[in-house]
């Protein structure tokens, strides 16, 4: 379904404000664009994803330079956009090393942030009249 | 891993199409694809010492 605003090419500083806002909220870039199914799919399997790979004890990775494979994970991570925000906020994902779910999780997270810059992407290319 | 599949399998299938005929497809495709090439994975690698 195409809605008649996703049709049209947006200025560059809406299209960058649509790739924030995809990314701030998972969906909300098609959400922008009239896409209502796409966007609400999104939202709500992204979202999941993040929140089942919390609640099997996986971890929120911190930027640290020194070891290049956690801060590329803590890169993926913060790619889901506000979930992100709110379980750091809750103390969520702090991560337990012991547990058996615990690389589960991980996978969960860091591949819900990797396919919200995917949508991101999607959306940009919808803003610009691509697709 | 199912659950992970599913996952993987709707976004990918919702980004790539645009029909929702086709999205359950091509759903569905990816979602059996991840599960036989995950036990058929499994099972190669079964005769290997860990």
């Amino acid at each position: 379904m195409r809605a008649a605003a996703a049709d049209r090419t947006q200025t560059s500083a809406t299209l960058y404000l649509i790739c924030a806002a995809a990314w701030f909220l998972p969906g909300a870039g098609h959400l922008w664009l009239g896409r209502r199914q796409k966007g609400l799919i999104f939202l709500v399997t992204l979202t999941l994803m993040f929140a089942f790979g919390i609640w099997l004890e996986g971890r929120l990775f911190p930027f640290q330079v020194s070891y290049p494979l956690v801060a590329l994970a803590a890169i993926a991570d913060v790619g889901i956009g506000l979930p992100y925000f709110v379980a750091k906020a809750l103390g969520a994902g702090a991560g337990d090393v012991v547990a058996i779910t615990y690389e589960y999780g991980n996978t969960f997270i860091i591949a819900a942030g990797l396919l919200n810059m995917l949508v991101v992407l999607d959306a940009f290319d919808i803003a610009k009249g691509r697709k | 891993m199912v659950i992970f599949s599913l996952f993987v399998s709707i976004v990918f299938a919702v980004l790539t199409r645009d029909d929702p005929r086709e999205q359950l497809k091509l759903g569905a495709r990816l979602f059996g694809g991840f599960i036989a090439a995950g036990i058929g994975i499994g099972w190669l690698l079964y005769p290997l010492p860990l």
